[in-house]
C-alpha cells in the first residue's frame, strides 16, 4: 500500500464517518431534548437520499436544488412525525415512545417502498469532478459549525440546549419544551436527510437503506453516550476509519467480509466500558 | 326454536360443502408452486408466478392435459423458509397436488426437501444451487431447472483464460448466490490456468465505502475483477472500479437492466455468463432452443409487457413444462389420467419416474437430460458470455 492510497482509505474512511457522525448527532439532539431515542432516524437518512434522487433524476431539478428541497422535504416528514406521532402521545412513557419511532420507522420504509418501488435507484452524479468523499467532508464541516454557531449564538439555539440540561429548569424560566421538542425532530431530520443526500453519488439509493446508516449513526451516538455532540462527531469517525481501515490491512480474524462488525464492536465495547464505569461508580459511592 | 335455528344452519353449511368436496375430487390435475412473490427475492418470484399463470390459462384453453384441466395453487413463502415448509404441506395435505414446483431461493428449496420427500410428492425446484440435486440420493424426488452456479464460472473462466489472463480478483457477497459463487470460483480457477491474487468478500446492502476494496485489488496486481453477486454491489463495484483500467466480470446475477441502469456508464464493456434467454434472438436458427425462447418471450411479453421476460420465468416455464410432459407421459389419453387420478400417491410416484426420464427436452435453461444421477440435467454449454455493448446485452461466440 503507498503512501497516497492510504491517505486516499484514510479520506474515505474519515467521509464515511463523517455521514455516520450527520445521523448520530439526530440521535443526540433528540435524545438530550426528549430522552427519546428515536428509532426513525435511519429513515430521515433514506428520505434524502431517495428524496434527492426522485427530484434530480425525475423531477429534473437541478442537482443543488434537488439536494435543498429534499432535505427540506425530510425535515418536514420529522417535523410531522413529532406533531402526528409523539406529541399526541407526551404523557406516555419514553419506552412507549421509542416503540412509537420504531413504528414510524417501519411505516416510513413502507410507505417509500408503495409508492417508489422497492427496487434499487441509480447512483446521483458526483456534486463535481471525482472528490465526492472531500464533498462529503466539506459539508460536514460547515453543517457542524452552523450547529455549533445555532447552539451557541441563537435564542432557539440556547433555549434547546437549556433543554437538554436541565428540563424543568428550562421550563421555569419560559422556555416551551414542547416546542423544543418539535425542533428537536426537525432538526434532527435535517442532519439526517443531508447525510442521506451527500452519500447519494456513492450508493443506489433505496427504501431500506435507513436500516444500516441509521444503526452506524445509532453507535457514532453511543460513543458520545447520546449526550456530547463532540463524542458523537469522533465516534462516528473513527467507525468510519476503522471500516475502511479492516479491508484496507485484510488482517486475520477482520477479513474484508467482517468489515460491518466492526459497528457491532465498537456498540459492545462502548456499552461494556459504560456499565463497568457505572458499576465502579455505584461501588465508590 | 333456536334448536331449529342451528340445525336449518348446520343442513345449509353441509348442502354448501358436500358439492364442493364432490366436484374437487378428480376433475383437475392440480399442482402447486411456491414462489417467493413479496419477499427480499420478489425480482424471482414475481416472474415466477406470472409465468405459471400464463401457462395454466394457455395449457386450459388448449383443453387441458389430454382434456383434463390442470389448476396451479401458488402461494406466497415471502422468502420465509418455515413458511414456504408449511405452505409445502398445506399443498400436499389439504390442496391434494400431484408435484411442486418452486420454491424460488435455495435456502427455501433445501428446507422444503424434508417434507417433498416424506410424502414423496415430486418437486421441480427454481433455485440454482448444486446442493438442491446433489447428491440425487438425499432425495430422488428433487429436480431443478436452472442452471448450476459452476457452469457459470466455468463458462466466464473460459472466457477469461482465453484472454490470456492469468491474474484475478474476486469479489464475492458474503449472502447465499454470492457464497455458493465464491467456492466455485476458488474451486475452479485451477482448472483454468487462474491465480486468484485477492479474495474479498462484501455485505451488498451495508457497503458505501468501496475505495479500500477497490485498493486491495490495485495492489494485488489482478488483471481482472470477477464478482459475484446481485445488485446493487456489483453495479457500484464496477462504477469504483472505472477508471483504474481493470476489467470488470460479472456473474448472472446482473443479468436485468437494474444493472446498466445503476452502474450507468461503468456498465459498457462489461461481460458476464448468462442462460440464452437475455440474446434468444441472437442466436442461430439451428439452435434447439431458439424457437422455445423465441415463444416464451412474445407470449409473457404479450402479458406483462415489453422487456419483461427474463431468466427466472424461465426456470418456471421449465418446471411446469417438465411436470406437463410428464403427466403426458404417464397417461397418455383422458380414460387413464382419470384413472390415475384417483390413486394420487400413485400417479405422483409415476410422475417423478417420468420427469427423470425426460431426455432432449430444449427448454430455456438449456436442454435438458435427466437420468437417476443427474436432476438437473444440464451441461455446460448452456450458458454463453454476453457483453454490455451501448446499453444492450450481446452474445460473444467464441
Amino acid at each position: 500500500m503507498s503512501p497516497e492510497q492510504f491517505v486516499d482509505n484514510l479520506i474515505s474512511g474519515v467521509a464515511q464517518g463523517s455521514v455516520y457522525a450527520l445521523v448520530g448527532l439526530g440521535f443526540t439532539i433528540i435524545y438530550t431534548v426528549t430522552r427519546i431515542i428515536n428509532f426513525a432516524q435511519g429513515e430521515f437518512v433514506m428520505l434524502g437520499g431517495v428524496f434527492s434522487f426522485l427530484l434530480f433524476s425525475s423531477v429534473g431539478l437541478p442537482l443543488p436544488l434537488a439536494l435543498l428541497l429534499a432535505v427540506l422535504a425530510a425535515t418536514v416528514v420529522g417535523a410531522v412525525l413529532y406533531l402526528l406521532a409523539i406529541r399526541p402521545a407526551r404523557q406516555a412513557s419514553v419506552i412507549s415512545l421509542i416503540i412509537i419511532t420504531i413504528g414510524a420507522s417501519t411505516f416510513i420504509r413502507g410507505v417509500v417502498g408503495q409508492i417508489w418501488g422497492k427496487d434499487y435507484m441509480p447512483p446521483l452524479p458526483h456534486f463535481s469532478g471525482d472528490n465526492q468523499w472531500l464533498w462529503i467532508i466539506g459539508i460536514t464541516l460547515v453543517v457542524m459549525v452552523a450547529l455549533h454557531l445555532f447552539f451557541s449564538r441563537t435564542m432557539m439555539g440556547k433555549a434547546l440546549k437549556a433543554c437538554s440540561i436541565n428540563r424543568q429548569a428550562a421550563s421555569l424560566v419560559g422556555i416551551d419544551a414542547r416546542s423544543m421538542a418539535f425542533t428537536s425532530f426537525a432538526l434532527a431530520a435535517a442532519l439526517g436527510a443531508i447525510g442521506g443526500a451527500v452519500i447519494t453519488p456513492l450508493t443506489a439509493p433505496h427504501f431500506r437503506m435507513g436500516l444500516t446508516l441509521g444503526l452506524k449513526g445509532f453507535v457514532a451516538a453511543a460513543v458520545g453516550d447520546f449526550r456530547s455532540q463532540v463524542g458523537t462527531v469522533v465516534g462516528g469517525v473513527i467507525l468510519g476509519i476503522a471500516e475502511a481501515m479492516v479491508v484496507v490491512l485484510d488482517w486475520g480474524p477482520f477479513a474484508s467480509a467482517y468489515k460491518d462488525v466492526i459497528a457491532m464492536l465498537v456498540l459492545l465495547l462502548v456499552l461494556f466500558f459504560r456499565s463497568s464505569r457505572g458499576a465502579a461508580q455505584e461501588a465508590a459511592s | 326454536m333456536k334448536h331449529w335455528l342451528s340445525l336449518l344452519l348446520v343442513a345449509v353449511l353441509v348442502a354448501a360443502v358436500v358439492p364442493v368436496v364432490g366436484c374437487s375430487e378428480s376433475e383437475t390435475i392440480k399442482i402447486g408452486a411456491l414462489f417467493d412473490v413479496t419477499g427480499p427475492n420478489s425480482p424471482l418470484g414475481t416472474p415466477e408466478k406470472q409465468v405459471v399463470e400464463m401457462m395454466e390459462t394457455q395449457i386450459n384453453h388448449a383443453g387441458g392435459i389430454n382434456g383434463v384441466p390442470i389448476e396451479v395453487i401458488v402461494y406466497d413463502t415471502e422468502g420465509k423458509e418455515d413458511s414456504c415448509v408449511s405452505l409445502a404441506t398445506r399443498l400436499i395435505e389439504q390442496d391434494g397436488v400431484v408435484a411442486i414446483i418452486g420454491p424460488s431461493s435455495t435456502g427455501e428449496s433445501l428446507a422444503v426437501i424434508d417434507t417433498v420427500d416424506k410424502a414423496q410428492i415430486p418437486m421441480v425446484s427454481c433455485a440454482a444451487d448444486e446442493r438442491i440435486t446433489i447428491p440425487v440420493g438425499d432425495s430422488i424426488w428433487v429436480f431443478k431447472t436452472p442452471q448450476t452456479t459452476y457452469m457459470a464460472v466455468q463458462e466466464i473462466y473460459s472466457y477469461i483464460q482465453d484472454q490470456g489472463i492469468t491474474k484475478i480478483a474476486i469479489m464475492t457477497d458474503t449472502k447465499g448466490f454470492g457464497a455458493g459463487g465464491k467456492k466455485d470460483l476458488e474451486d475452479e480457477a485451477s482448472n483454468y490456468g487462474l491465480t486468484i491474487v485477492s479474495n474479498q468478500s462484501y455485505d451488498n446492502e451495508e457497503t458505501t465505502n468501496w475505495d479500500p476494496f477497490i485498493s486491495k485489488i490495485e495492489n494485488s496486481g489482478a488483471e481482472a475483477v470477477v464478482c459475484w453477486g446481485t445488485n446493487p454491489g456489483p453495479a457500484l463495484i464496477a462504477k469504483a472500479l472505472d477508471g483504474t483500467g481493470i476489467p470488470f466480470f460479472g456473474s448472472h446475477g446482473i443479468a436485468n437492466t437494474k444493472f446498466i441502469e445503476v452502474a450507468g456508464d461503468a456498465a459498457e464493456g462489461v461481460i458476464f455468463p448468462v442462460g440464452k434467454m437475455l440474446v434468444a434472438d441472437q442466436l442461430p436458427d439451428s439452435d434447439p432452443q431458439k424457437a422455445v425462447l423465441l415463444q416464451l418471450k412474445s407470449d409473457y411479453e404479450a402479458l406483462y409487457g415489453e422487456g419483461t421476460c427474463n431468466t427466472f420465468a424461465g426456470h418456471a416455464y421449465d418446471a411446469l413444462k417438465m411436470v406437463q410432459m410428464a403427466v403426458e407421459e404417464v397417461a397418455p389419453d383422458k380414460e387413464t389420467l382419470t384413472e390415475e387420478l384417483k390413486d394420487r400417491k400413485a400417479f405422483a410416484a409415476k410422475i417423478r419416474t417420468e420427469i427423470e426420464n425426460i431426455e432432449g427436452f430444449a427448454g430455456t435453461g438449456g436442454v435438458f437430460n435427466m437420468s437417476p444421477d443427474d436432476h438437473c440435467g444440464l451441461s455446460k454449454g448452456c450458458m454463453v458470455v454476453v457483453k454490455i455493448v451501448n446499453g444492450e446485452w450481446v452474445w460473444l461466440q467464441d
